[in-house]
């Protein structure tokens, strides 16, 4: 594929930014997903963790194809969502967000403690497989997939049960099935983002997956809106950006992104994007 | 050994205890994930130690204030951020848990902003000297923590079962709506529990400070993960389950520090929180929050 040679020149100087870009657009809609049924996970960090590190060491240990890695990056993190999500989806959203945020820390303290994965220095020299073009597409048909979703008839019990659970259940949407689909699929997405995350920046390390990037995916969602899937990659794009507008105002960055968060919350409770999909009528 | 262990890990759990007792409260009765309570832990901590060292306070006089210090912090952040948050919450009926994590995420912001400020001292206040008790060493901190957790889990219970507040707080507790009917003020109700699980944080903070000899902004950070695990096996809101999965949790640590590895601390602290998710949801003592 040719590319036109101011296009070239962009990628070549801003490469990793338009990496982050991408991977974090896909990190809003594993966001997204959880969030639309109403659920909160502070695992996000975590689950991309898993993603990077297991197909990182499938890449560097067992050697195997970009092809194999990438779809395989997916079960770990959906077999911890699954050990997770089984006992305290069927309590309040509380148990959710308190154990993901568990999973999070724990799982930091296993990758900087054990030698397989790297301890502190985390693992480098992971070849470079992915590049924009993957990562753009996969987002793109991420976003198209959860637009149809949204659209259909699953989308609709989604947001019902979003807006008032009781309600939901009482009309006959089956409250566990879908939330332990949207963990799963959350899970996946997010585990599918650290993968290319990996092939892409070549290092990964124990303080990427914690809490403080958990908090800035939420964050994300929280800026953009969830009324559709769009809300939260615009959310993204902007919180990643700005740190980088903002790059000689060093420490106060993060002074005013927390105010741009809390601002947004207050002010602007259904984010940047407030409108929601439309659907034809039943 | 093992006896010495054995004593380690309840001292240690004490200190989990120390610090879960405040966040149970929090949680139990206004509901919300609040992370800013590691924080009013290191302010305790911090303004005890600027209290001592450029005021020449002594450390039984700045105890007190400092808790009251961080009890008005927390105050403060409640009514400028969760009310708020929870008055909209009620209005918009059954998005709980997802303004409960907007809550989260501001208040963890805001916690970001009051961090900058912050130089890291890690710095020593009194020693501990050890005491030899037949074959277990402990230090008089130590000592001093276990019967701190005392006092304060005795006064925590009577305020909450022998006083008119208590019932208030517990009724809001159970039903905010109901209370509210039967004439509670529950805004009052809420900012008193604020203040009170914020003075226990920053009182926490202080003694904990004491026993380990280092007081830095991030010390509330790090007991977090613990305090999660500590208020969910206990139960959500449940004081006598906070101080016994305190305990358990500090005799589990110590013992898989001792005979299998320090390395495996936290997973194992985390292979507690699963089991207990996956067997009794709703805590050793505690009633379960249903979905709905």
């Amino acid at each position: 594929m040719t590319m036109p040679p101011w296009l070239d020149d962009l990628l070549w100087t801003y490469g990793n930014l338009v990496h982050a870009l991408g991977v974090n657009g896909l990190l809003a809609l594993s966001m997204y997903v959880v969030l639309a049924v109403g659920q909160l996970s502070l695992g996000q960090a975590a689950f991309m963790g898993l993603g990077a590190y297991s197909s990182a060491l499938m890449t560097i240990v067992l050697g195997w194809p970009f092809w194999a890695v990438l779809p395989l990056s997916v079960v770990a993190p959906v077999l911890f969502a699954l050990v997770i999500g089984v006992p305290t989806l069927r309590l309040s959203g509380v148990y959710l967000a308190i154990a993901t945020i568990g999973l999070g820390e724990v799982l930091r303290a296993v990758y900087l403690n054990v030698d397989l994965f790297g301890g502190a220095l985390g693992l480098s020299g992971i070849p470079e497989r992915a590049g924009d073009t993957l990562i753009y597409g996969l987002l793109f048909a991420a976003l198209a997939a959860l637009w149809l979703v949204g659209r259909s008839g699953i989308g609709r019990a989604m947001e019902a049960m979003r807006e008032d659970e009781t309600a939901a259940a009482v009309m006959g949407v089956n409250l566990l099935r879908y939330k332990m689909g949207a963990l799963l699929a959350s899970a996946a997405l997010a585990g599918l983002a650290g993968c290319l995350n990996a092939h892409v920046s070549s290092f990964i390390g124990p303080n990427e997956y914690g809490f403080e990037p958990a908090v800035t995916i939420l964050s994300f969602a929280l800026l953009g809106g969830i009324g559709t899937p769009l809300g939260p990659v615009l959310g993204a794009f902007v919180l990643t950006l700005l740190p980088e507008l903002l790059r000689d105002l060093s420490d106060l960055r993060l002074v005013l992104n927390g105010v741009i968060i809390v601002v947004a919350v207050l002010f602007l409770p259904g984010g940047l994007l407030p409108w929601r999909l439309r659907r034809r009528a039943a | 050994m093992l006896a010495q262990q054995l004593v380690n890990g309840v001292l240690l759990g004490a200190t989990y205890a120390l610090f879960a007792l405040g966040f149970t409260l929090m949680f139990g009765v206004l509901k919300v994930i609040n992370l800013t309570y590691g924080f009013y832990f290191s302010a305790g901590a911090l303004v005890a130690l600027w209290l001592v060292r450029s005021r020449g306070l002594g450390i039984w006089t700045a105890l007190p204030l400092a808790a009251v210090a961080a009890g008005l912090i927390a105050v403060a952040v409640d009514w400028l951020l969760l009310t708020r948050l929870r008055t909209r919450q009620r209005a918009g009926a059954g998005v709980a848990d997802g303004h409960a994590g907007r809550g989260a995420g501001a208040v963890f912001r805001a916690d970001r902003l009051a961090r900058v400020g912050h130089p890291p001292p890690a710095a020593r206040v009194i020693n501990g000297d050890a005491l030899q008790l037949g074959p277990v060493r402990v230090t008089e901190a130590q000592l001093l923590i276990l019967a701190a957790v005392g006092v304060l889990i005795a006064a925590l219970v009577w305020l909450l079962r022998g006083t008119k507040l208590g019932l208030a707080i517990r009724a809001m507790a159970d039903r905010p709506d109901a209370a509210e009917l039967m004439g509670i003020d529950t805004a009052r109700a809420a900012a008193i529990v604020s203040f009170l699980s914020g003075c226990l944080a920053g009182a926490g903070g202080v003694l904990i400070g004491l026993q380990r000899n280092a007081i830095h902004p991030y010390m509330g950070e790090e007991m977090m993960l613990r305090g999660f695990v500590v208020i969910i096996v206990g139960g959500l809101g449940d004081i006598r389950g906070a101080v016994v999965a305190g305990l358990l949790l500090g005799l589990v640590e110590v013992l898989t520090a001792g005979y299998l590895g320090s390395s495996l601390k936290e997973a194992v602290a985390f292979l507690l929180l699963v089991a207990v998710l996956w067997t009794q949801p709703s805590g050793l003592f505690g009633r379960a929050v249903p979905a709905g």
